[in-house]
């Protein structure tokens, strides 16, 4: 292909006669054109996820708005939940949202974080360690009601002659003041423990593998044993991101629902013990939206602002600390 | 274990019993996580364990082509279930694939670092962390309240407002690693934007993002919360009397496990762990065949 450039093109070179043949040319007005549009629609697809998590915001919000007129503050402290007698009191729920939540952190963490150490601190071979990989993902793979369906036929089954066992001997401990008789919190915590360990593991897996090999490598050189170098200069230096990852952890466990609406037993007391039915936030939500009257619908609406306005602030703390932490390793 | 040996003779046995006592714990520790982590497959084997005796047994060609049963009547399947996810999850990948996508354009290619970009991240990684019950509540006050009905659009744009952010975040990621001398390549033979992104950028990226898409609609498929009040259930087909009943309330798998896994009745139990089974098999068949097509080329 030739690029000709006529002789008066010469003597004014901004203004260059393309051969229409060539595979050379300045982009054409309809190239242009297509590029200009492209790019507003690339736009305009950053604005709806920006406008959806206001949207998000203010359609529960503003929906809200009735039954905090209504209700106000009386909601969040109110124990009754009757609709028959129009009462509606959340705080048995705010209280097994986060009572359930901080026991599924307890162990989710625990075995998450093990299981990260596991993953990254060269206990497996390359391929050995793809196979519990995968495994940690299938967990998170497999859909909540699902783990809910497991649970009631599985999981309290299992742990209902122990608890009976804990309740005989140890009944004078809150923990185990009552009997399981069905669902109850620790089979809905241990569902939800299940289901918050692939979050957590995964991000505190990044967070170990960001520290510098010079870093372990300065460890074993001063003659520290493979856990010493762990437990003393490993976790304390990815700790902030593997706080993130318990804060992730702990924002899902507080939204998750199903398992939690077939688990946790829907009941609206306030106890310590691991054994008594409960109820949370999400599972309120679900179980009463189904059947909501308009007078309901507002109250429901404010609920769901309370659980909102929770996860959000969790989440947000988390994603702030991954973000401090990746800073400070870049750092 | 050569590293466990004792010290040199020159130690004091005082050192030497501090050094067997740090590889002792060494050890235990080792042994600890290894046992925490086969614990750890235990409930996933369970889980596969259950979905194939329990449901595994009661799989056959009519749940994939009856309606669901009431409770005293006999076989019955979960047909007008699995078209309504589907549906469902059509509708929602419709939704949030395009938008997705174009927003991934942007913060990868267009603005990759401006304040709309920064912003437009943030608010991804704040939806994907925002509880699946609060998109149903999202989608019950946008479009049920609106049109007065339950239906299977409202339970699309409730899996499209989970699956979007899964999207931007993956297709964002996809396309960042697609090399930079590639891209400058083109750019420097004159390209605009546009066509940098058709060509060079969406090709070498799509395994990737394709991986993205499919998670996110694997997930979609999977989900309950978002449903329970948006599409609610229904017991008859999606396709009824030759018209789609589009504006009326539209079974979906997870919902009527959930819905049968409250029942007395053996039969609907039965055929809740079969959906389970189906389900689980979807949702895992993509998430594989996501992860192999997906592996980068380059």
């Amino acid at each position: 292909m030739t690029y000709k450039i006529k002789r008066d093109a010469m003597e004014k070179p901004f203004a260059l006669d393309v051969d229409t043949d060539s595979i050379c040319q300045p982009p054409s007005s309809s190239t242009l054109l297509i590029d200009r549009t492209f790019r507003m629609f690339a736009r305009l697809g950053v604005f709806v996820v920006l406008a959806l998590v206001v949207a998000l915001v203010l359609e529960i919000g503003v929906k809200a708005i009735p039954g905090i007129q209504k209700y106000g503050l009386d909601m969040l402290t109110g124990t009754v939940w009757d609709v028959g007698q129009q009462q509606f009191g959340i705080l048995p729920a705010i209280w097994g949202t986060l009572y359930s939540s901080l026991i599924a952190l307890l162990i989710g963490g625990f075995f998450g974080i093990s299981m990260a150490i596991f993953l990254t601190q060269d206990f497996l071979p390359a391929r050995l360690a793809a196979v519990f990989r995968t495994i940690v993902e299938l967990l998170a793979a497999i859909p909540s009601v699902v783990y809910g369906l497991w649970g009631i036929f599985v999981v309290i089954p299992f742990i209902r002659p122990l608890t009976d066992v804990l309740n005989e001997s140890f009944g004078w401990i809150p923990f185990f003041s009552s009997t399981l008789s069905g669902p109850g919190l620790l089979p809905a915590a241990l569902v939800l423990a299940i289901m918050i360990l692939p979050t957590i593991a995964a991000v505190s897996q990044d967070a170990l593998r960001s520290v510098p090999l010079k870093t372990k490598q300065a460890a074993y050189g001063m003659g520290a044993t493979h856990w010493e170098a762990i437990l003393k200069v490993m976790v304390p230096t990815a700790a902030t991101g593997i706080f993130g990852s318990l804060v992730l952890g702990l924002g899902r466990a507080l939204g998750e629902t199903m398992a939690l609406a077939m688990l946790v037993g829907n009941s609206n007391q306030i106890s310590l013990s691991l054994f008594a039915p409960a109820n949370t936030l999400a599972a309120l939500l679900a179980l009463n939206f189904p059947e909501a009257g308009p007078n309901e619908i507002g109250v429901l609406m404010y609920a769901a602002l309370v659980l909102m306005v929770i996860t959000l602030m969790v989440n947000i703390l988390g994603s702030m600390m991954i973000m401090y932490a990746q800073r400070g390793v870049k750092a | 274990m050569s590293d466990t040996q004792p010290p040199p003779s020159r130690a004091t046995p005082s050192l030497q019993r501090k050094f067997e006592g740090r590889a002792l714990r060494s050890m235990v520790l080792s042994g600890l996580v290894w046992f925490l982590a086969i614990l750890t497959s235990v409930p996933l084997l369970s889980v596969l364990y259950m979905l194939i005796t329990q449901g595994g047994a009661r799989l056959n060609m009519e749940v994939f082509t009856e309606l669901p049963p009431a409770g005293f009547e006999m076989d019955g399947g979960f047909g007008n279930a699995l078209v309504g996810t589907f549906f469902m999850v059509g509708i929602a990948a419709l939704i949030a694939i395009p938008v997705g996508i174009m927003a991934a354009i942007f913060l990868a290619e267009l603005g990759p670092s401006s304040k709309l970009a920064t912003a437009a991240r943030f608010a991804a990684k704040t939806l994907t962390g925002v509880p699946s019950i609060l998109a149903g509540v999202f989608a019950y006050a946008l479009v049920v309240i609106t049109t007065g009905t339950y239906s299977a659009p409202a339970g699309g744009v409730a899996l499209a407002v989970l699956m979007l952010p899964i999207v931007v975040l993956t297709a964002e990621e996809a396309m960042r690693m697609v090399p930079k001398v590639m891209k400058d390549a083109a750019y420097g033979m004159g390209c605009t934007h546009t066509q940098v992104i058709w060509q060079i950028v969406l090709p070498t990226g799509m395994p990737a993002i394709l991986t993205g898409v499919m998670l996110a609609i694997a997930r979609a498929a999977g989900e309950t919360a978002p449903l329970l009040f948006t599409a609610l259930f229904s017991n008859y087909w999606l396709l009824q009397e030759g018209h789609l009943a589009v504006m009326s309330p539209t079974a979906s798998m997870a919902v009527l496990i959930y819905n049968f896994s409250g029942m007395p009745f053996d039969n609907q139990l039965e055929l809740a762990w079969a959906a389970s089974l189906v389900l689980v098999m979807i949702v895992l068949i993509v998430n594989i065949v996501s992860r192999i097509f997906g592996k980068p080329k380059f």
